[in-house]
């Protein structure tokens, strides 16, 4: 009993996103009654509930760097740009004859410039983060593009392709490098005082700088891990159609991992996070994705069930409605 | 009234006289404004546009406006200012080309739209449009399959970006072609946005959908990118594309000859990348002898199957 008592308020704050994913999976599985069947297919975990897990990978992977970000009371609207170029080199190395280690090295190592290149732009120069990581969200399909010549560079590297076709004790391997980014993530900002400092930037900049916190590395290195996270999310996304796609890879994604963020309750105005539940935010956005394809409603529909269950969520989070509702909901009775 | 339309058509007549003589003395000079190199298509019709108008001996003018529509009329007004004898546009956008336009008519310039429409009520402000007939298109996928599968089969349609006009005219095609044989059904129909990540994702959940692909027969796609997609997730069910379900799209993309010819697919109607050909044999008909060709110019919409896909990849893989 006395265990549970740290672990019981940790599980009411993610009440709200838990509650929203039971719904949404309820509703999935009441469209559709073989929701959660699984089975193994060629040694893997095969079946809609596990589409959600491998689907939302990409949107989970960008989250957990969104996530910081957004910590320090910054916006990085270039991960999936970054997406776009790290399947562009993965694509032309793997094709230029390199071995796996060599190409995800590669990936990632151009992820990495990427998000150190906005964390300059915003912890040197003190651009604001939105536009400073505008300008690679623009520029960065350009330069996709211009790795790819504007075409879909298709390889066959059964070792690339394993990426997101393959699988771990039968677990997908999309869920698999989820998993590891989380646990990475986790330990260097919760098993670290790097959390700490986060928290302290977003919460103000100055007084942390102040305080003993150096800020410009603290942020350089948070852009440079979402750049990072956005590299693997690319990897993931290329391995699975086995082609790199500048034009299409990792497009509006940005946004869904803001969601996520968002929907996790990190606020954005910086100072307070959670990437456990920006993950369940990954969850919830793809177990509607995939609801509406199960559905069968016209693809008309699609953005408006979205944009009406998010808003119900964050409606949810709302202290001042959710106030209201209590107040309303005691009167009632009498 | 009566004197402008005279006057109006003795200009035209010295005009069709004169650029006879032209034709007589050197050879045609024609500005092609392209909309930039966003896809393999457009590469390969601006590759395809440079040996058509080596074919016929007329000196062709590139200009790749980068997908913006004020490069295109920069362009376009330097084509004008170079007295060009036609001008070509792929225009990014349907709306906003009145008044260059007009310019080049003032000039005398004919205009040729290739690939894409314009929205102007002034049809005469271009001498004619090159596109495909993109409703023909789903027309021809939507025949075979019914002759294929003697009118019984289960279709789920992989539809192109919601509101665009392939996607609104190649679903309508394939279900007027459909139409007559009430055991062709589309039991599920679902946006993949053209991409090939969208179309694995909805065909996933398709599969799912339909007692793991058990009552789905055939994969209609919008475009065959979204179909390479379809037939990855179809492969990762276990089950055979091209077999178990039958996989048809359109456009001919050199990647979707190759998964013909491994078997994976079954008919693909070729977008085809020469808007230019059909284009330059207007006008040099018209600079011969003043045959005004008709208003819109269908490129030929062709079905390719299995048995040719191995050549037409060989042939197509240096164009793309």
């Amino acid at each position: 009993m006395t265990g549970m008592a740290p672990a019981f308020p940790a599980i009411r704050k993610a009440l709200p996103q838990i509650g929203a994913l039971a719904v949404v999976l309820l509703a999935n599985w009441l469209v559709f009654p073989g929701f959660f069947d699984i089975r193994l297919q060629d040694g893997r975990l095969f079946g809609s509930v596990v589409d959600v897990f491998v689907r939302g990978a990409p949107v989970a992977l960008l989250a957990l760097g969104m996530t910081l970000v957004i910590a320090t009371k910054g916006i990085d609207l270039s991960v999936g740009a970054v997406m776009a170029i790290a399947g562009a080199v993965a694509a032309s190395m793997t094709n230029a004859g390199h071995g796996l280690p060599l190409t995800i090295l590669a990936a990632i190592g151009v992820g990495l410039v990427c998000g150190l290149w906005n964390g300059m732009l915003v912890a040197l120069l003190r651009i604001q983060p939105i536009v400073a990581t505008l300008i690679l969200m623009v520029a960065g399909r350009g330069i996709a593009q211009l790795i790819t010549e504007g075409q879909i560079i298709t390889f066959v590297d059964p070792a690339l392709i394993f990426l997101a076709g393959g699988s771990f004790l039968s677990i997908p391997m999309p869920v698999v490098l989820v998993i590891l980014m989380f646990v990475l993530t986790l330990l260097l900002v919760r098993a670290t005082a790097l959390g700490l400092m986060i928290e302290a930037i977003g919460v103000n900049l100055l007084s942390s700088a102040y305080s003993g916190v150096n800020t410009k590395v603290v942020l350089i290195a948070v852009y440079g891990w979402a750049g990072i996270c956005a590299a693997v999310a690319g990897l993931v996304v290329a391995a699975d159609i086995h082609g790199a796609d500048a034009n299409n890879a990792g497009l509006w994604l940005e946004l869904d991992a803001i969601l996520a963020s968002v929907i996790g309750g990190t606020s954005l105005l910086g100072g307070r996070f959670n990437i456990t539940l920006a993950l369940l935010g990954a969850l919830i956005i793809q177990a509607m994705n995939t609801g509406i394809l199960l559905s069968g409603f016209r693809p008309e529909f699609n953005l408006v069930v979205k944009a009406l269950v998010v808003l119900a969520v964050l409606l949810f989070q709302s202290p001042q409605l959710m106030g209201m509702l209590r107040v309303t909901f005691r009167r009632a009775p009498k | 009234m009566k004197i402008h339309t005279l006057l109006a058509g003795a200009a035209f007549a010295a005009l069709v006289g004169l650029s006879t003589a032209a034709v007589a003395a050197d050879k045609l000079t024609v500005g092609f404004s392209q909309v930039g190199s966003e896809s393999g298509w457009r590469a390969a019709e601006t590759k395809v546009a440079k040996s058509e108008a080596e074919k016929r001996g007329v000196t062709l003018k590139i200009s790749d406006a980068q997908q913006k529509q004020e490069n295109q009329i920069k362009a376009i007004r330097s084509f004008i200012a170079q007295g060009v004898d036609a001008i070509f546009v792929a225009p990014v956008v349907a709306t906003g080309w009145d008044s260059v336009l007009a310019e080049a008519k003032d000039a005398k310039i004919p205009v040729f739209l290739l690939d894409r429409d314009i929205d102007s009520k002034d049809k005469s402000l271009y001498m004619a449009s090159v596109t495909s007939d993109q409703v023909e298109e789903g027309r021809i996928d939507g025949r075979w399959l019914v002759k294929q599968t003697n009118g019984k089969c289960n279709v789920v349609e992989l539809q192109g970006t919601v509101g665009s006009s392939p996607a609104i005219s190649r679903k309508k095609g394939f279900e007027e072609a459909i139409a007559g044989s009430p055991g062709v059904k589309i039991i599920r129909s679902q946006s993949g946005d053209f991409t090939r990540s969208g179309g694995k994702q909805v065909m996933e959940s398709f599969i799912k959908a339909e007692n793991g692909g058990k009552n789905i027969c055939a994969v209609y796609s919008h475009n065959d990118d979204m179909a390479i997609g379809a037939i990855q997730a179809i492969k990762e069910a276990g089950l055979k594309p091209g077999k178990d379900i039958l996989v048809l799209a359109i456009d001919g993309v050199p990647d979707f000859f190759k998964a013909m010819s491994e078997g994976e697919a079954n008919a693909t109607v070729e977008l085809s990348p020469d808007m230019a050909g059909p284009a330059l044999d207007a006008l040099i008909a018209y600079k011969k002898d003043g045959t005004m060709p008709p208003k819109w110019i269908k490129t030929k919409s062709t079905i390719f199957f299995p048995d040719t896909a191995k050549a037409e990849y060989e042939r197509r893989k240096s164009l793309y």
